[in-house]
């Protein structure tokens, strides 16, 4: 205690700890701007239609259910998780879509040595930057000639199609990296491709193969354009579609079952990033690097 | 695992002994990629090349879905030129993206910054500031964004704090394109993360090495991080502003759907929309589809040549 040096020790350690705590403040304080729309939504739900503009509150002073209980009724006559179904089948679609033919895709691109493979592989990652509008119209007129409007095939069709590069491109990045020993050890055992594909490739992207799955899936039950454009009887509607239905009938009166429907709709979302959300950030981090 | 050591590349003189083997291995090869990659080619020729020649044939001709299209030449953009609408719908999105997308890569940095330092609960901060990112596309928030940016609600009295009066901003055409712009803002979890993960390349020796140098923070910043970070910075501006050029939910939930009031927040794709799926105008749409799609190259074609002078690449000093 009496030795000089303790007063020196001391002011570093205590500066150090000045600058946690500034560090933590700062951080929380940008963090409570971020994240008050989703507080708020939280809190508007349980408030009085009446309330949730002119309140000021963050949280309401006497909570309601009847914004919830509201829900039940449906929005014209059609019930509330009819929506809830068609946008599970979309999503769930699009997730089995977009694993089984991005991976195979990938798989070529990463272990098969074929003619044309770079070139085809360019052409694949220039589809990322193509505004998807050019191909708006005439996919329309396609599905359109096709009589599949009105149902989930053209929200789907490209999923199994492998168009969606961004994951393609991850599925190779990671395919690459896995050691070279393993498939040509497997070949050397007499694996075909398909063997190698399914027994050891497919096992071992694992890491790839979730986040393209919980990514695609979000992004279906976000989806607003394509059903949008596609879809048009409300039995078949999505969540998305049935919010925006339910803002055009019942506007401003009931506003409470609004945010409510709302506040629901994201729940899968966020469910399903507070447990995935280590793999979708380190995706998302890689599709950033080499 | 021996016989991943007994696994020797072939050596030269025996695929000569054996060309024939080796030709019918080579088109085995061929052929099983080919078939792996079957869906992604049926994708690329029906959803992708076709459309696209089908787009640009579109574009010259009139066409409302339910006659054949008629060939007008260049009309279609001789008239979308001179329209009005169109024209305040380039205005408005280059507005959006010129404003929004610095200011989402300012601030994704500047948290990236402050999360690139190792304190307690790193992954929490991490994973909270990404989560708007994913919901953030969601007619849900855009509902939110409306009540949060409407007359009497709290923006609107927290800009009367400061003696601002303009009331809400979703009601007021001068106001409400920022109000998307503060929602594509909100969203900045995915540039940010990409951002942390350049930073962690960032070599430490060099860092402490011009601390050491008395080197303040913004020279450390400026001398040490952004240089190796200015790929990921590349890459960042050119996926926001290419995304920024496509936004359209957030302009038609959150404004209302017409992409209104006065045009306010009609951006590209909202009137691209309007034409072809409102008015039927397909020809008209297709020939907005591809000014789009060459301003969108036009702008790729830009950052890449001017990432030269700004971008560094480590091949340099490797």
């Amino acid at each position: 205690m009496t030795s000089a040096t303790t007063p020196v020790v001391r002011s570093a350690s205590e500066r150090r700890r000045t600058g946690s705590i500034a560090w933590h403040v700062g951080a929380l304080a940008v963090l409570a701007v971020v994240l008050y729309p989703v507080i708020w939504v939280v809190g508007a739900s349980f408030k009085p239609s009446k309330d949730i503009i002119a309140s000021l509150d963050l949280l309401p002073t006497e909570p309601v259910w009847a914004n919830f209980s509201g829900l039940a009724d449906g929005i014209s006559g059609i019930s509330i998780s009819s929506f809830f179904m068609n946008s599970l089948m979309y999503a769930v679609l699009a997730v089995v879509g977009v694993v089984v033919s991005s991976s195979l895709t990938a798989y070529a691109f990463a272990k098969i040595r074929f003619a044309g493979r770079n070139l085809l592989f360019t052409l694949m990652i220039g589809t990322l930057l193509l505004p998807y509008h050019v191909l708006l119209i005439p996919q329309y007129v396609l599905f359109r000639n096709l009589e599949l409007t009105d149902t989930l095939v053209p929200l789907v069709a490209g999923k199994f199609l492998a168009t969606e590069a961004f994951f393609v491109f991850l599925m190779v990045q990671f395919m690459r990296g896995l050691p070279r020993e393993l498939d040509e050890a497997a070949k050397l055992d007499g694996c075909g491709h398909l063997r190698t594909y399914w027994s050891i490739v497919l096992p071992l992207t694992r890491p790839a193969l979730i986040t393209s799955a919980i990514f695609t899936f979000i992004n279906a039950w976000n989806d607003f354009m394509g059903p949008l454009i596609y879809l048009n009887t409300p039995e078949k509607y999505t969540v998305s579609l049935g919010l925006m239905m339910f803002r055009d009938q019942e506007g401003i009166s009931n506003y409470g079952s609004m945010i409510a429907m709302s506040l629901v709709a994201l729940i899968p979302v966020i469910a399903f990033f507070m447990a995935f959300q280590r793999y979708l950030i380190d995706g998302m981090a890689t599709s950033g690097l080499k | 695992m021996t016989l991943v050591k007994e696994a020797p590349v072939r050596p030269a003189g025996k695929r000569s002994a054996a060309p024939a083997a080796g030709r019918r291995g080579r088109r085995r090869e061929n052929l099983a990629g080919y078939l792996f990659m079957s869906p992604w080619i049926a994708g690329f020729l029906l959803l992708t090349a076709g459309p696209m020649i089908a787009s640009l044939y579109y574009a010259f001709t009139r066409y409302n879905l339910f006659t054949p299209p008629e060939w007008v030449g260049f009309d279609n953009f001789t008239t979308m030129f001179q329209d009005p609408r169109w024209q305040k719908s380039v205005e408005v999105t280059l507005k959006y993206v010129v404003v929004a997308t610095p200011l989402k890569l300012l601030l994704a940095l500047g948290v990236a910054l402050l999360l690139a330092q190792k304190r307690r609960g790193q992954g929490l901060y991490r994973a909270a500031f990404y989560m708007p990112s994913l919901i953030g596309a969601s007619v849900s928030v855009g509902f939110v964004w409306r009540a949060l940016f409407s007359d009497d609600a709290i923006v609107d009295r927290t800009q009367k704090i400061f003696g601002l009066d303009v009331g809400g901003w979703i009601g007021n055409p001068d106001y409400v394109l920022y109000s998307l712009v503060a929602l594509s803002i909100w969203q900045f979890g995915a540039p940010m993360v990409i951002f942390l993960a350049g930073l962690k390349q960032v070599p430490r020796e060099l860092y402490e090495a011009a601390e050491v140098d008395g080197a303040g923070p913004l020279r450390r910043f400026w001398n040490i991080a952004l240089p190796v970070i200015s790929p990921v910075l590349f890459f960042n501006v050119l996926l926001e502003s290419i995304h920024a050029f496509q936004v359209f939910g957030s302009a038609y939930v959150v404004s209302d759907s017409r992409c209104g009031p006065a045009d306010a927040t009609l951006v590209y794709t909202c009137y691209l929309y309007q034409k072809g799926f409102k008015e039927a105008q397909m020809g008209f749409a297709s020939a907005m589809a591809w000014t789009l799609v060459i301003a969108v190259a036009l702008v790729t074609a830009v950052l890449f040549w001017s990432q030269k002078k700004w971008v560094h690449y480590e091949e340099a000093a490797k």
